[in-house]
């Protein structure tokens, strides 16, 4: 089992005609992802032939519209690359189609652009992550978004990380040492974004097959002391965190839109001590995240069932 | 993206939004035919830097005649101040704003934000104005009120003269403190705005409601749309290196430390300063190559690192996803051929196309120490700048 996606998942690539769509749509295709269809407006009616590395060619359909793709594919998610200043249209068309997923893996969105795709989802079923993120990937089945699927293994500990490269760092970790995981959500640096940190703990949590989760934040914004409260009240597996950002300075924003301590809040200093006062075990460096893992799941007795390869 | 204090309120009249009558000055010449066109016998002489504390900073002279506004001038023209934003090194003053004086009543403090926890635009207003916001949020929170936007209709007056009221605006006033928070909105809306404060809103004895000071921040992601706001950089309050950075479209923030750091996205990148630190190092920078980069972009990206003085040694730190190794080690390799590589030099590699990458350094024939973690890289490159 996993959370969001899994081998069933039908995925419409919005914007497959550029290169980035068209890279990570072959990216998917390779891992097995059922990358159905693509979405562009004016280039409806036509195809896209992928050639995979084993030699095989892939042909998809490309269609004006997402409602089009999803009624003529049965499609029900879709994964955005169109550039940032038509990205809050293309979620919002995804949206309006009915899809049960859409992941925008777009940066530089203009956050007042998200300010009003978050209005426009309200009482819509929906659900939105990122942008600005890498995507989803449940291990074994399906990946969707731009992280490198070799570095996962199938198993039982959840991801969530606001940082995309961060999370490719602790997943490898997680594999070398053994633990498979269940399913790696990037949430995204964003300030205003579509899915947080606790709405994937929420997922996580119910869902039986995943035993233990990590949790990656950084500095900037209160989500992760909101996510340390929501895991002390209801959050009955393990979690590990770690905060990125323990050294930037104040009044900078450090690469990702929401990284940045303003007014002498959202420092990393807060977070860990949140997280910690709130059972959640925090990794005292990057390095440290898969050892921090394995002593937590070593004294719930849950490493052996967590070891999925080796 | 930060304007300076004139140039926000040229924008906010646009909006209705009243501001003292001012011009910019460069020269202490240029200050006093500024005071002559305003007239009156009061002004106030501004330093205009990227940063708050001003008035704390001696940056910030009330004038009562035109000799006075010409020593202020010079006095200010070329000094550094060293405020509580600026860091210890503080920043030199180029441009002065020379406004009429005020007759002040009273002070209030009005600012916009987007609020992350309801994903909406936040404006809030207080009665102490004039004091650092975070100190009242801090001491005593009861006095900031706040009304949340909703973003299909827009700041309502009712929203406004709920501010206004509670802050204890004076009744014969509250029209024209509506207005002017309607305006500050429209503003905020429509330029992109990521951080609006008005730190004093002021009343005056003569019965206007205006901006002392405005400080606006833009949202970098939306300067497309707005080449207006661009044309208002001013490239010398930002430090050179992190200009040549957004050349290329990369992101780098310059550091006080001896390690130069060169990582692919925005959290590894911060996690690598913290792991530096970890090991007792000091990181001369963030630089977040980004996810598309290619051999050009890496060059310019290691020689922005190699240019700086202060950098010791460097450590290159990459798990690449769309980013690829290769690409990353021919980058580092051209760089180092194109100005030479005379600092110790530690990668770590990981991810798509590792052993193509690896191979690339390998043959190169420079004098590279590979490492296997993050850890280890760290302890590296600390280790060989010690």
């Amino acid at each position: 089992m996993s959370i969001f996606i899994n081998k069933d998942t039908k995925v419409i690539t919005q914007g497959i005609t550029g290169k980035t769509g068209l890279f990570h749509t072959k990216g998917g295709l390779e891992y097995g992802t059922q990358m159905v269809a693509g979405a562009v407006p004016g280039k409806g009616g036509t195809q896209v032939d992928i050639t995979l590395d084993n030699g095989e060619v892939k042909s998809i359909p490309v269609f004006d519209t997402v409602a089009e793709a999803k009624e003529k594919t049965g499609a029900n998610a879709s994964v955005i690359y169109v550039p940032p200043a038509f990205a809050a249209d293309a979620i919002m068309e995804a949206v309006d189609a009915d899809l049960d997923l859409v992941i925008c893996i777009t940066e530089g969105i203009p956050v007042m652009d998200m300010v009003k795709v978050k209005r426009y989802m309200e009482g819509k079923r929906t659900r939105l992550i990122g942008p600005n993120c890498p995507g989803v990937i449940t291990p074994g089945e399906s990946k969707i978004g731009i992280m490198p699927g070799y570095i996962h293994t199938p198993g039982r500990v959840g991801v969530v990380s606001r940082s995309g490269t961060l999370t490719y760092e602790a997943v490898h970790q997680l594999t070398q040492r053994g633990i498979g995981q269940s399913t790696a959500v990037g949430i995204g640096g964003d300030p205003v974004n579509g899915t947080n940190f606790i709405d994937v703990l929420e997922q996580f949590q119910q869902d039986p097959d995943t035993a233990a989760v990590i949790m990656i934040g950084e500095i900037g914004g209160t989500a992760e002391e909101e996510a340390a409260d929501w895991i002390q009240a209801n959050m009955t597996k393990p979690v590990v965190g770690f905060i990125g950002g323990q050294t930037a300075p104040p009044g900078k924003r450090m690469g990702h839109a929401g990284a940045i301590i303003s007014g002498g809040k959202g420092t990393a200093k807060e977070k860990v001590a949140k997280l910690e006062a709130c059972g959640v075990a925090v990794a005292p460096t990057p390095a440290d995240i898969g050892e921090t893992l394995v002593r937590v799941l070593k004294e719930k007795g849950l490493l052996e069932e967590c070891t999925t390869a080796k | 993206m930060n304007v300076h204090e004139y140039q926000g309120k040229e924008i906010l009249k646009q909006y209705g939004v009243v501001v003292p009558r001012g011009h910019v000055a460069f020269t202490p010449e240029e200050a006093v035919d500024a005071a002559k066109k305003l007239g009156g016998d009061l002004w106030v002489v501004k330093a205009q830097i990227h940063a708050g504390g001003r008035g704390k900073a001696g940056g910030v002279k009330l004038a009562k005649s035109l000799d006075e506004v010409k020593q202020y001038a010079e006095e200010l023209l070329g000094k550094t101040l060293v405020t509580h934003q600026t860091g210890p090194e503080g920043k030199e003053v180029k441009r002065l704003l020379i406004e009429e004086g005020c007759k002040i009543e009273k002070e209030y403090y009005v600012g916009v934000v987007i609020d992350r926890s309801t994903d909406r635009v936040t404006m809030m207003a207080s009665s102490e104005g004039g004091t650092e916001i975070e100190e009242v949020a801090a001491n005593t929170p009861e006095k900031i009120v706040k009304v949340v936007v909703d973003p299909a209709v827009g700041l309502q007056p009712f929203q406004a003269r709920k501010l206004a009221f509670a802050i204890g605006i004076p009744k014969n006033l509250v029209n024209k403190a509506v207005k002017f928070m309607m305006g500050l909105y429209q503003a905020f809306v429509e330029k992109d705005g990521s951080l609006a404060e008005i730190n004093p809103l002021i009343t005056t004895t003569d019965g206007q409601v205006m901006a002392l000071d405005a400080k606006l921040n833009f949202d970098s992601n939306a300067l497309y749309r707005h080449p207006e706001v661009v044309e208002l950089r001013d490239f010398s309050e930002e430090d050179p290196k992190e200009i040549e950075a957004s050349k290329f479209d990369l992101t780098y923030i310059a550091l006080d430390g001896n390690i130069g750091c060169m990582v692919n996205g925005a959290g590894l990148a911060m996690a690598t300063m913290d792991i530096i630190k970890h090991y007792g190092g000091e990181p001369a920078n963030f630089l977040d190559v980004g996810g598309g980069a290619t051999t050009e972009k890496v060059t310019a990206a290691f020689k922005i690192i190699l240019e700086d003085p202060h950098v010791k040694g460097i450590l290159v730190n990459i798990f690449g996803g769309i980013m690829k190794c290769d690409v990353i080690a021919e980058g580092v390799v051209e760089a180092a051929k194109q100005i030479g590589l005379d600092r110790p030099l530690v990668v770590r590699l990981e991810g798509t196309n590792v052993d193509l990458g690896k191979k690339i350094l390998n043959e190169s024939g420079l004098k590279i120490t590979a490492a296997d973690s993050m850890a280890d890289a760290a302890e590296k490159i600390v280790s060989l700048v010690k």
